[in-house]
C-alpha cells in the first residue's frame, strides 16, 4: 500500500532513466543518507564508527570494485587483496614523497597505481577466460604481496615491512577521530558508489555485460574486447586501490602486507556472491552481512555459554565460524544465487502488493 | 653438478607431491565438470584423521581404512548437499559452492581434532638413498622415492580405469554434459558419489604422503592453490598432464628459488608456480595435454 | 518483387572463398555478389556452409583463401570488429542476445559503435553523457516500436519465449544502422503466424531503412516470396545461383535439396 508506485508514470525517457525512479525509493535513499551522514555521527559511539561502520564502507568498496570486475564483466578475479595493497602502499608513498601532498590526491595515486597493476594482470584476459584466468588473478596476488614485503621502496626501507598511515588533513581540518574517518570515508564511498551506478547503467555497464554474457556476440556488434576488458580491470582496481587506501588511513592504521593476503581477497569474493554479483546494491548488503557475521556469531556463542554454563575456546567458534560461514555460501548458491540483492528486489514486489496477497 | 642434479631431483619429487594433490582435481574435473576448489582441505581432513587416529594408538591399517570409509562418507555427502541441488548451473556457481566447502571442510576438521600440526611416520625414514650417496654423491631421500613409485601406480591405476571400463566411460559422459548424460539413463548421483570418494582416496594417499614430508599441519590447505599451475600446465581433464605438470612445476620452482632466488631477495617460490602458469596460459591456453575450446557460433 | 529502392550496385562480393576446420571442408570456391538494396537468399541442405559463410562475411570464422570486396575495399578477410564498424550487422541461428539483461539493454548495445563519451564523462553522467544517453534511447525506442516489443522492453531477455527473443535480436542488429544485415534463420522455429510476422519485418526493414539483406531460410515458400536472388550451396560448392523461378527449376538444386513434388 505505501510502496505502490500507481500514478507514477514517467513521460520522458530522461525520467525513466533515472537512478531512483520510484518515488518511494527516493525519498527512502534520502532519508537513509540523512542517517549516514547526520545522524550516526552524531549519536554513533566510537566502537561502532571505527571497528563496524568505517570498515564495512571500505568492504563495500572493494566489495563494488570487485563486482564491477567479476559481476558486471564476468572476469573472476582473486587478486583484491593484492590491488587493495597497491592503493594503501602506494598513497603511503605518495604522500611521503610528495611534498604538501593533499590525502585525497594521494588516495587517487594509489587508485591509479593500483588501475595500472590491475590493467598489467589483466592482459591475459584477452587470452584467457573463466577458471584460467582466476589462477592469472592469483599470480598477482601472490607476486604483488612478495614484491611489496621484499622491495624495501614500498615501506620506506622498514625491517619489517610494515607502514604507518600519515595524519590526515584536508583544508586545514585534522582527520583523527573516529567520528570523521567515517564521515570521510562514508563521502568517499557515496560518491564512488553513484560513479559507478552511472557507469553500469550508460553504455561501459553495458559493454561489460554483453562480455559477461556472450563475448563472441559482443565483438560482433562491436564492443571492443581488449578496451573493454582492460577498461572493466582498471575502473575495478582503481575502487580497490582506493578502498585499500581508505583500509589503512581510516582503519588500520598500522599497516603490514599481511592484511592483504588471499584471505581477503576471498571474503570480498563472498561479498559479492551473498550480496549479489551485478548489483551496486549487493555489494554493500554483503559487506554489511560479512562485516556483521562474526559479530553476530560472537553474540551468540556467549549467550550460548552464558545459557548453557559452558565455556567454548576461541578455536571453536572461529571453527564454527567458518563451517557455518561456508554452509551459508552453499546455502546462498542453491538457493538464491543472485545474493541478497535479489531477496530484496523480491520483498519489495511483495512490498508493492502488501497488505494484500496478490 | 651434483648440485644441480640433486636439486632438479628435489624438485621433482616434490612435484610429485603437486601431482598428487592435482590428481585429485583432475578426477572431479574429468568426471562431473567441477572443479573442486576444497580438494587441498579434503587433503588436510584425510591426513588430519589419519594422523589424529594414529596418535589416539590406532592400528595403522585400521586407521587407513577408517580414514578412508570417512572420506567416502564425505564425498558422498558432499555429492547430496552440494552437488546435487546445483546441478547444471554455470561451472562457475558450482567453483564457489567448492569455495564454500573448502572452509566448511577447514573448520570441520579443525573443530575435530583441534588445530596443533602434527608430524607423520610411515617407516619408512625420510633420509638419503645410501647407495646413490655413496657411489654418486647424490642425496634423494628414500621417501620421496617411495612416495614417487606410490604416485606412479595411483595413475596408472586411474588411467586404466578411466580408459577401459564402463564406469569410467559413463564418468567421461558425464563430465562433458550433464542433461545429456541423464537422458541417456547414467545413473548421474551415483556416478559422483563414485567420483568423489575415489578423489578422497587420492587426497587421502596425497594427504600421508604430504604429511611424512612436512607434517600435518594448516598450511597443507594451501597445496590446493599450488595444484593450480600444475592443473594449467597439464590440462584440467588429463591424468597424465596432472603428472608432467606436476614434474615441471616442481622442478621449476626449485631450480627457480636456488638459482634465481639470490638475486632478488628469495622467496620467489610463493610466486613462481603461478607465474610460470600465466605464462604458459598465454601461449597455450588449453594446457600441455588439454583439447582446445572451439566457441561454435 | 517491387522495391521502395531500386536495386543498385553491388554491394558485396566474395570471390573465391575457402574454409576448413581441420580436415573438414566448410566452403569450396564460393563466388557471388550482393547488390544494393536487395534480399539475398541463401540456401541448401544442412551442413553446405551457410552459416560458414554469413560467420566469414562479418568476420567471425577466416577463410583460408578468397577475398571479399565490401563497399569498394577489398579484404583477405574480415575481422568481427571492423564488419561491424563498416555497417555489416548480424543475427544468429541460435540467437546470440546478452541473456543477463533486458530487452532494451541488449537492443541498446547495438548502438554502442555510436557512443562517443567516455566513461569518466558517464560516470559523472551530466552534460553530454546524459544527453547521448537519451539520444540514443530514442532512437532504439523507435526500433522497438517498429518491432512491436514495446510491451517487454524491461524483461530479461532469458524469460522470453523463442519468437521474441529472435525479434529482439533483429532490433539490436537494427540498432547499429547496418547497411548490410545478415539474418541467420531469423524463422527457424516460428510457426505460421510468428512467420508471417517476421516476414513482414524483414520486408520492413528492406522498405522502411533501405537495408540490402542476405538470408539463411528453409523454407521455401518465404524465400521464394521474398527474395530477389538466390544462392544455392551444397556440401560447401555453389550450385546454383538466379532469380528464385530461375532456382526453383534448376535441376541440380532439386537434386540436392527441393526434391520433386510426387502427385
Amino acid at each position: 500500500m505505501l510502496y505502490r508506485e500507481a500514478g507514477q508514470f514517467k513521460s520522458t525517457y530522461a525520467a525513466d532513466q533515472q537512478i531512483f525512479p520510484i518515488l518511494q525509493d527516493r525519498i527512502a535513499i534520502v532519508a537513509l543518507l540523512v542517517v549516514a551522514f547526520v545522524v550516526v555521527p552524531l549519536i554513533g559511539n566510537q566502537y561502532w564508527l571505527s571497528a563496524i561502520l568505517t570498515p564495512f564502507l571500505v568492504l563495500s568498496l572493494a566489495a563494488l570494485g570487485l563486482n564491477i570486475l567479476t559481476g558486471y564483466a564476468g572476469q573472476l578475479s582473486l587478486g583484491t587483496a593484492a590491488f587493495m595493497a597497491v592503493g594503501a602502499f602506494m598513497a603511503y608513498n605518495a604522500v611521503l614523497r610528495i611534498p604538501h601532498m593533499p590525502i585525497l590526491g594521494a588516495f587517487a595515486i594509489g587508485g591509479l597505481c593500483a588501475a595500472a597493476v590491475g590493467i598489467v594482470f589483466g592482459l591475459p584476459s584477452l587470452r584467457i577466460k573463466g577458471l584460467y584466468l582466476a589462477v592469472a588473478t592469483l599470480a598477482a596476488q601472490f607476486f604483488v604481496l612478495w614484491a611489496i614485503n621484499r622491495i624495501g621502496w614500498f615501506s620506506n626501507y622498514s625491517s619489517s615491512g610494515v607502514i604507518t598511515a600519515q595524519r590526515m588533513e584536508i583544508l586545514g581540518y585534522p582527520i583523527e577521530l573516529a567520528r570523521d574517518k567515517y564521515l570521510l570515508t562514508l563521502a568517499i564511498v557515496a560518491l564512488m558508489a553513484l560513479a559507478a551506478k552511472n557507469l553500469m547503467r550508460s553504455e561501459t555497464g553495458r559493454a561489460f555485460m554483453a562480455i559477461r554474457d556472450m563475448d563472441v556476440a559482443a565483438s560482433v556488434i562491436g564492443i571492443p574486447m581488449m578496451k573493454t576488458k582492460l577498461l572493466a580491470f582498471g575502473i575495478s582496481s582503481f575502487y580497490c586501490g582506493v578502498a585499500g587506501a581508505l583500509y589503512a588511513y581510516c582503519y588500520l592504521g598500522t599497516v603490514e602486507p599481511e592484511a592483504f593476503t588471499l584471505d581477503l581477497s576471498f571474503r570480498v569474493l563472498f561479498m559479492i556472491i551473498i550480496g549479489g554479483v551485478g548489483s551496486i546494491l549487493g555489494s554493500f548488503l554483503g559487506a554489511a552481512f560479512i562485516t556483521l557475521f562474526p559479530i553476530f556469531l560472537n553474540v551468540l556463542s556467549r549467550s550460548i555459554e552464558a545459557a548453557l554454563g559452558i565455556e567454548m575456546s576461541h578455536a571453536v567458534v572461529s571453527n564454527s565460524e567458518a563451517i557455518i560461514f561456508g554452509g551459508l555460501i552453499i546455502f546462498f548458491l542453491i538457493v538464491e544465487p543472485n545474493g541478497l540483492a535479489r531477496l530484496w528486489q523480491i520483498a519489495k514486489e511483495k512490498l508493492r502488493l502488501w497488505p494484500f496477497p496478490h | 653438478m651434483t648440485f644441480f642434479i640433486e636439486v632438479v631431483a628435489g624438485g621433482l619429487l616434490a612435484g610429485v607431491m603437486y601431482a598428487l594433490v592435482a590428481l585429485g582435481f583432475v578426477l572431479i574435473y574429468k568426471a562431473s565438470g567441477v572443479f573442486n576448489f576444497a580438494q587441498g582441505s579434503m587433503v588436510f581432513f584425510a591426513a588430519l584423521t589419519f594422523v589424529s587416529l594414529l596418535e589416539r594408538g590406532w592400528n595403522l591399517w585400521l586407521a587407513l581404512a577408517v580414514t578412508l570409509a570417512a572420506m567416502v562418507v564425505l564425498g558422498m555427502l558432499t555429492e547430496r548437499i552440494v552437488l546435487r541441488p546445483l546441478i547444471n548451473q554455470p561451472p562457475i556457481t558450482l567453483f564457489m559452492a567448492t569455495i564454500g566447502l573448502t572452509f566448511v571442510l577447514e573448520g570441520l576438521s579443525q573443530l575435530l581434532w583441534g588445530s596443533q600440526p602434527h608430524g607423520l611416520e610411515l617407516g619408512i625414514p625420510d633420509v638419503p638413498i645410501e647407495w646413490l650417496s655413496e657411489k654418486a654423491n647424490i642425496n634423494i631421500s628414500q621417501f620421496d622415492l617411495f612416495a614417487a613409485l606410490v604416485a606412479g601406480v595411483l595413475v596408472a591405476v586411474l588411467a586404466l580405469f578411466f580408459q577401459k571400463t564402463r564406469i569410467g566411460r559413463a564418468l567421461r559422459a558425464v563430465a562433458d554434459d550433464h542433461q545429456a548424460a541423464l537422458a541417456v539413463g547414467i545413473p548421474l548421483q551415483h556416478i559422483w558419489a563414485i567420483v568423489w570418494a575415489v578423489a578422497g582416496f587420492v587426497a587421502l594417499v596425497a594427504g600421508v604422503m604430504w604429511g611424512v614430508r612436512n607434517g600435518v599441519q594448516y598450511a597443507l590447505t594451501f597445496t590446493a592453490l599450488k595444484a593450480l599451475p600444475v592443473l594449467i600446465l597439464g590440462g584440467f581433464e588429463s591424468i597424465a598432464g596432472a603428472i608432467v605438470g606436476g614434474l615441471i612445476i616442481g622442478a621449476g620452482e626449485k631450480l627457480a628459488e636456488v638459482y634465481l632466488g639470490p638475486y632478488v631477495g628469495g622467496g620467489i617460490e610463493s610466486w613462481f608456480a603461478y607465474v610460470i602458469a600465466l605464462l604458459f596460459l598465454l601461449v597455450r591456453p588449453e594446457g600441455l595435454f588439454g583439447e582446445k575450446i572451439i566457441d561454435r557460433v | 518483387m517491387e522495391r521502395a529502392r531500386p536495386i543498385g550496385e553491388v554491394l558485396l562480393s566474395v570471390e573465391g572463398v575457402s574454409l576448413a576446420f581441420g580436415g573438414v571442408r566448410a566452403l569450396n570456391g564460393v563466388s557471388f555478389d550482393v547488390r544494393a538494396h536487395e534480399v539475398r537468399a541463401i540456401i541448401g541442405p544442412n551442413g553446405a556452409g551457410k552459416s560458414s559463410m554469413l560467420n566469414v562475411l562479418n568476420g567471425v570464422y577466416h577463410p583460408q583463401q578468397g577475398r571479399i570486396r565490401f563497399r569498394g575495399q577489398e579484404f583477405r578477410d574480415m575481422d568481427s570488429h571492423r564488419a561491424a564498424v563498416l555497417g555489416i550487422a548480424r543475427t544468429f541461428q541460435n540467437i546470440a542476445l546478452f541473456k543477463g539483461m533486458t530487452v532494451l539493454d541488449n537492443v541498446m548495445t547495438g548502438r554502442n559503435l555510436k557512443m562517443r563519451c567516455s566513461f569518466l564523462e558517464q560516470a559523472i553522467w551530466i552534460g553530454r553523457a546524459k544527453r547521448e544517453e537519451l539520444t540514443h534511447r530514442r532512437a532504439v525506442e523507435q526500433i522497438i516500436d517498429f518491432l512491436e516489443i514495446q510491451h517487454i522492453r524491461k524483461t530479461p531477455v532469458g524469460r522470453l519465449p523463442y519468437g521474441l527473443q529472435k525479434r529482439v535480436e533483429l532490433a539490436r542488429a537494427l540498432a547499429a544502422e547496418p547497411v548490410l544485415l545478415l539474418l541467420d534463420e531469423p524463422m527457424a522455429g516460428m510457426n505460421l503466424e510468428e512467420k508471417q510476422d517476421m516476414c513482414r519485418f524483414v520486408l520492413d526493414v528492406n522498405d522502411h531503412f533501405g537495408t540490402t539483406l542476405v538470408l539463411i531460410e528453409h523454407d521455401m515458400g518465404v524465400v521464394m516470396d521474398i527474395s530477389d536472388r538466390v544462392v544455392v550451396l551444397d556440401y560447401g560448392r555453389k550450385i546454383a545461383d538466379g532469380t528464385p523461378d530461375q532456382v526453383r527449376n534448376d535441376q541440380k538444386v532439386i537434386d540436392a535439396y527441393l526434391g520433386v513434388a510426387h502427385a
